[in-house]
């Protein structure tokens, strides 16, 4: 199989990019690791006419943290993030996403940055980067801007990017607390997209209460949903087995599932309430192992 | 476009639309056939190589994205005529039925090998997780690399400096 003919430009720069989205408009696509476009234009579902390649621009891979967080460059690998154990102190639910993306070697190729700008509804990057409140830098002819999380997805495989617009980074918040975090996903089968998948990321004060509160769910909704309602039910609060079950129930109300060949939309809002409650309990677990017991 | 590459140690160039992709370019090119293209979807894992020493999936990279880099393919695995332990692995273990897997299974465990000398079970179907067979229920793949793992500990030696 072969995609449609196109023009292929290997930039240098990210302004070399921009500009030949700015000359190509809506024909053109870029392309990072290419691990959901390049099977897309296999399929002819996408044929861009003009194909801009970012690997070959300097300084945009990799990640580095500073005072305000992380950040994530344009063309980090998967396989790079699942293998950042720096990051697990303060960016759990990095490596507790990442190794539930795809297979491995579609993680040696596919990007952070590439996923959601796909904005596949499906797709485990897009939960974790609301959960975590993250951001995309982005640069246009304009110059450049930030995009938060609730802002970035708009529907099904489509962002507020403009057509000429690309993301360098991707940027996560510093933790205000200590975080723990975990990532729940079903599959059909290893490496499929998700049936469900919840994202968890709880940052505790050190009295144990929750001071910050992330809930990202995974193909119940047209685009990547936050549960707000569940997530402002934790804060301020320890931790317990009722109040997981509490925070179930409303972060299912958040979901917003359609029937399909992985299953009934009740099936897969039971699985947000259920993976919630799990994901919650599992977490408890390990808050309450770190505290003293009296408390 | 004209694009220039090292396959298995040597450097090859060849004129290719920007929509080849890798796979096509190593078997139709450069008659490198023991990449083999299985689903063609990005899923099966067949066609496997190393691309500057990554495992991926060759039928989901394009030839233009290799341009100046290096690649290893199943046929650089033999040395001499001496199989790579790895081979000697499927072959002593049974680790293949009707064979179409091999090529990629091969390569993605001769990149694992290099990074984690010593894997456990656990450690290798993870690894593979990207890679499909149909015949043999995994078991023997398993096995198969755990032979290569012990043969490269006993001869001293990780897979990268074998070659």
């Amino acid at each position: 199989m072969f995609p449609a003919p196109f023009e292929y430009l290997a930039v240098r720069s990210v302004e070399e990019a921009i500009d030949a989205l700015a000359r190509h408009g809506y024909d053109a696509k870029v392309i990072a690791g290419g691990q959901s476009l390049l099977p897309m234009m296999k399929l002819r579902v996408a044929a861009p006419s003009v194909l801009v390649d970012l690997n070959r621009v300097e300084g945009l891979s990799g990640w580095q943290e500073d005072a305000q967080g992380l950040r994530i460059g344009a063309t980090t690998r998967h396989a790079a993030l699942e293998r950042a154990r720096p990051l697990a102190e303060r960016y759990p639910l990095i490596l507790a996403t990442a190794p539930w993306i795809a297979d491995p070697l579609v993680r040696n190729r596919g990007t952070m940055a590439g996923s959601l700008a796909h904005a596949d509804p499906a797709a485990d990057w897009g939960a974790a980067f609301l959960a975590l409140r993250g951001q995309v830098e982005v640069q246009g002819p304009q110059g450049t801007r930030s995009i938060g999380a609730d802002d970035f997805f708009v529907d099904i495989f489509t962002t507020s990017l403009a057509a000429d617009e690309i993301i360098t980074a991707v940027r996560l918040p510093r933790p205000v607390g200590h975080p723990e975090a975990t990532y729940l996903k079903l599959e059909r089968k290893v490496g499929d997209f998700a049936v469900v998948g919840v994202a968890l990321n709880l940052e505790v004060d050190p009295e144990g209460r929750v001071a910050q509160a992330g809930i990202g769910l995974a193909a119940v909704g047209p685009k990547p949903l936050r549960a707000p309602q569940a997530e402002a039910a934790l804060i301020g609060q320890r931790l317990s087995f009722n109040l997981a079950r509490e925070v179930a129930a409303l972060a299912a109300e958040a979901a917003d599932p359609t029937s399909d060949q992985r299953g009934s939309a009740a099936f897969k809002r039971d699985m947000v309430r259920v993976f919630v409650q799990r994901g919650l309990e599992s977490l408890r677990q390990r808050i309450e192992g770190r505290q003293p017991a009296s408390a | 476009m004209r694009v220039t590459l090292t396959v298995n140690g040597e450097v090859r160039s060849a004129d290719v639309e920007p929509r080849t992709l890798l796979a096509y370019l190593l078997r139709d090119e450069f008659r490198l056939t023991g990449t083999h293209v299985g689903c063609d979807t990005t899923s099966c894992g067949a066609c496997t190589v190393l691309l500057n020493g990554v495992p991926v999936k060759s039928c989901t990279v394009l030839a233009v994205q290799a341009d100046g880099g290096e690649v290893m393919t199943v046929e650089g695995l033999e040395q001499d005529g001496q199989l790579h332990p790895l081979q000697e692995g499927f072959w002593e273990s049974h680790g293949l039925q009707c064979g179409f897997c091999t090529p990629g299974m091969l390569m993605t465990a001769y990149a694992l090998l290099r990074e984690v000398p010593d894997p456990d079970e656990e450690t290798i179907r993870r690894a593979i997780s990207g890679n499909l067979c149909r015949c043999t229920g995994y078991q023997n793949i398993v096995k198969a690399i755990r032979y290569a793992a012990e043969r490269l500990s006993a001869a001293g030696a990780v897979a990268g400096e074998v070659k």
